[in-house]
């Protein structure tokens, strides 16, 4: 007993401020929202777009958009430019109330996700339970989410928790493109769930089926089987993304942060 | 092993029409003698098209002489004498050949589906492909109950069913039925490499991504001649290590949740996240994406940077060292712990566990000390067992590994070779066989490839430690409670995803 007292003195309280205090830092070669300076663009160049394995960077009027729904964050495209024109800033916000806004276009500002309306903050405001379902996610998704519920991130002090019945939940969180033969499961847990719910897709596989968006054995994110009112890009989002996002939807932090 | 085989190296290619040929019956001899008489055990099993028909490939190890046997048959039509009678450990491989290419291990005593998905093959044969629709193992009587549990579970948690049967507490029996989580990986590897095959192989398993990367980049370096320089292999290891720490941490923090002993379980969750922080400062990513790639890795360790890791390595394992002890000294702990889920040696050996479910059961294979690769060619780990093959052996393995591998991570940052860190690596020579093992954290990752004539992959086998090791969970629970399911799940703690492709 003494040894586990005298252990929990040294280990001490470990649960970080944010977002009453500060960010966690991220690592030297963190991966967030990825900058493209267009001006140094070679006229006709596509090495970027070519790289990408997901192709999530598509050319309109000769400029870069790109979509963070089908970014995996990997460095290829960064490495292929001839120009260095394209680089990943330490932005770890990447949360968005629609589908749509996650096509950001060189210069333009992520429309970071809204809070819920009125009536839902009153409901959910204070106390939300999850449901999780990964539907052919790789567990690196998983263990970001799961991570979350551990000391350091402590989702509880936000009245947010995961629940073991879809009847206990408010609302569900998606991870994975959605298998063929997950579909049907996510499908029975969002009907298991009460009115009103939420829905939460998490990671570049659970918007737009990611690196396995070509394959048939799967149907290409959430939004194919249920409706989705946040989506956290990333591959897995950093555990601060996963958090920043939720805490929007939320209302928890403030306009312009 | 003996002359029947083609005897190869980890990752040291083979033209594949070297692998010899053989008829099926003489093909089936071979693999029982090289399992039953040599000690060896099925690496991978697998089979693919050619020309219309399908031939089998197998991989025997022999961890003694650190040689990887080849063999390959081809059927005649559309079945074959199935080995698993003889040799269980070709159970869910004979399995899976049944359900990719609609052939039929005559024989098979516990045929059914993998993955629930249609065969590759065309014209495809008719039959329904509903996960979790199966004819699962029941046990008859009046007082005797099922459980089902699952697909989705009630945690966080990748799905799976699972079907207990069961006389009040007690388990007769755990069928484990997965596939909810395929995403046809193999399939969509065929054809390749092109630029997405990195990342797959990358999320094959999510928490193994540097174990299975790796033996991707060994395959298409020794196919591509490539020799990745010697910074490469260190950094290389010590991401490896760096996921092996992580996860052992993890499981050890879960494992002292599941018996309710919450201060190990709240600081090593803790922990464990320094420890993937740590691999976020390699690559910028937690589990290590886009560090591993053919001809070495993509971010270097700069020299300024290497104290401030070695300072947050110290005080994470120092840190870990103090909550996983704390296990040992409390006697709630090891009631729950000693004697749960037991898997004898005779089982382990029979049904062919890797990894650290093989060695809490005494048997000292490990991929790192019997295949060396990388850096492990040069710098020796010893290889850490247990012999109850309990829960506490496969925790107490866990134990040992992770102050090995904190040691081996410390020494790979004092003595970083100056060299660059990446070469070239060419396109994949034709018509040739390359076997590629790694050490994951959970144990073997076995990765074949097969190119055509024009270099291409014509068959890319994904083998995880998981597929081995999922029927020793269900043998764990034989004759045990079932309130101690998630204990036993957790000490085995194997991929879904990793199985299911």
């Amino acid at each position: 007993m003494l040894k586990i007292l005298l252990a929990r003195a040294h280990q001490g309280h470990r649960t970080m401020r944010y977002p009453d205090g500060p960010a966690p830092a991220m690592p030297v070669h963190f991966r967030g929202t990825p900058r493209i300076d267009t001006s140094r663009c070679p006229d006709g160049c596509r090495e970027c777009a070519e790289a990408c394995p997901t192709d999530a960077i598509a050319f309109t009027e000769g400029k870069p958009v790109v979509d963070l729904g089908r970014c995996i964050f990997c460095p290829e495209c960064e490495r292929a430019c001839p120009e260095g024109a394209i680089s990943y800033s330490s932005d770890y916000r990447l949360s968005v109330t629609s589908r749509s806004d996650l096509h950001v276009s060189p210069g333009e500002e992520l429309r970071l996700a809204a809070a819920l309306d009125a009536k839902m903050m009153s409901l959910f405001g204070r106390s939300l339970k999850l449901r999780v379902v990964s539907a052919g996610d790789c567990n690196a998704c998983a263990s970001d989410v799961n991570v979350l519920g551990t000391i350091g991130w402590d989702l509880g002090r936000f009245g947010i928790q995961y629940v073991a019945s879809p009847r206990h939940a408010d609302g569900i969180v998606v991870l994975g493109p959605v298998t063929e033969n997950m579909r049907l499961a996510l499908r029975k847990t969002y009907d298991a769930v009460p009115e009103p719910k939420l829905v939460i897709a998490i990671g570049a596989c659970a918007i737009s089926g990611g690196i396995y968006a070509e394959s048939p054995e799967q149907h290409g994110g959430a939004q194919s089987v249920v409706p989705v009112d946040l989506f956290i890009a990333g591959c897995p989002p950093q555990p601060l993304t996963i958090l920043d996002g939720l805490l929007r939807l939320l209302g928890r932090i403030e306009k312009g942060r | 092993m003996d002359g029947r085989f083609l005897a190869r190296r980890n990752a040291q290619p083979a033209r594949l029409a070297d692998v010899p040929l053989l008829q099926e019956s003489a093909f089936r001899a071979a693999v029982l003698d090289a399992v039953q008489t040599d000690g060896c055990h099925i690496a991978s099993l697998f089979g693919r098209e050619t020309d219309g028909a399908i031939e089998l490939i197998a991989v025997v190890a022999s961890d003694e002489a650190s040689e990887l046997g080849l063999i390959r048959t081809r059927l005649t039509g559309d079945s074959f004498a199935s080995l698993t009678a003889d040799c269980p450990q070709a159970q869910l491989f004979e399995r899976e050949i049944a359900e990719q290419f609609g052939v039929t291990p005559e024989g098979h005593p516990w045929l059914k589906p993998v993955r629930f998905h249609a065969p590759w093959r065309e014209p495809q044969p008719g039959g329904t492909h509903t996960p979790g629709v199966t004819d699962f193992f029941r046990v008859e009587g009046d007082e005797v109950h099922e459980v089902a549990v699952g697909p989705v579970h009630a945690g966080v948690i990748e799905p799976g069913h699972f079907r207990f049967q069961c006389h009040g507490e007690q388990v007769f029996h755990l069928e484990i039925a997965l596939g909810y989580q395929h995403r046809g990986i193999e399939a969509a590897i065929a054809g390749g490499p092109s630029k997405r095959t990195v990342h797959m192989m990358e999320s094959a398993a999510g928490d193994t991504t540097i174990g299975h990367t790796l033996a991707y980049a060994q395959a298409l370096e020794a196919l591509g001649g490539a020799k990745p320089p010697a910074r490469a292999h260190a950094i290389r290891g010590i991401a490896l290590e760096l996921e092996r720490l992580a996860n052992h941490v993890g499981d050890l923090g879960a494992l002292a949740g599941d018996v309710a002993f919450l201060p190990t379980a709240s600081f090593c969750g803790r922990i464990r996240g320094d420890y993937l922080n740590l691999s976020a400062e390699l690559c910028g990513s937690r589990f290590g994406r886009g560090l591993v790639r053919p001809g070495g890795v993509t971010f270097d360790i700069e020299p300024t940077r290497i104290s401030a890791l070695q300072e947050r390595l110290d005080t994470a394992t120092r840190d870990a060292k103090e909550a996983v002890a704390l296990l040992w000294e409390t006697p709630t702990v090891m009631e729950r712990f000693e004697a749960t889920g037991v898997v004898d040696s005779d089982a382990c050996e029979e049904i062919g566990l890797v990894g650290v479910a093989a060695r809490a059961c005494g048997r000292a294979i490990d991929v790192r000390h019997d295949f060396p690769f990388g850096i492990y060619r040069f710098v020796h780990l010893p290889v850490m067992t247990a012999h109850h093959g309990d829960v506490n052996s496969r925790a107490f393995v866990r134990w040992l590994e992770l102050q090995r591998s904190a040691e081996f991570v410390a020494l790979q940052l004092r003595t970083l070779p100056a060299t660059p860190v990446r070469v070239e690596c060419g396109a994949p020579a034709a018509d040739s066989i390359v076997v590629s093992m790694t050490e994951g954290w959970r144990g073997e990752v076995c990765h074949v490839a097969i190119t055509g004539r024009d270099g291409a992959f014509t068959r890319y086998k994904i083998t995880d430690p998981s597929f081995h090791n999922w029927f020793g969970l269900a043998l764990a629970l034989r004759g045990g409670q079932i309130s101690d399911f998630p204990l036993c799940n957790k000490s085995f703690n194997l991929s879904y995803c990793g199985h299911d492709l």
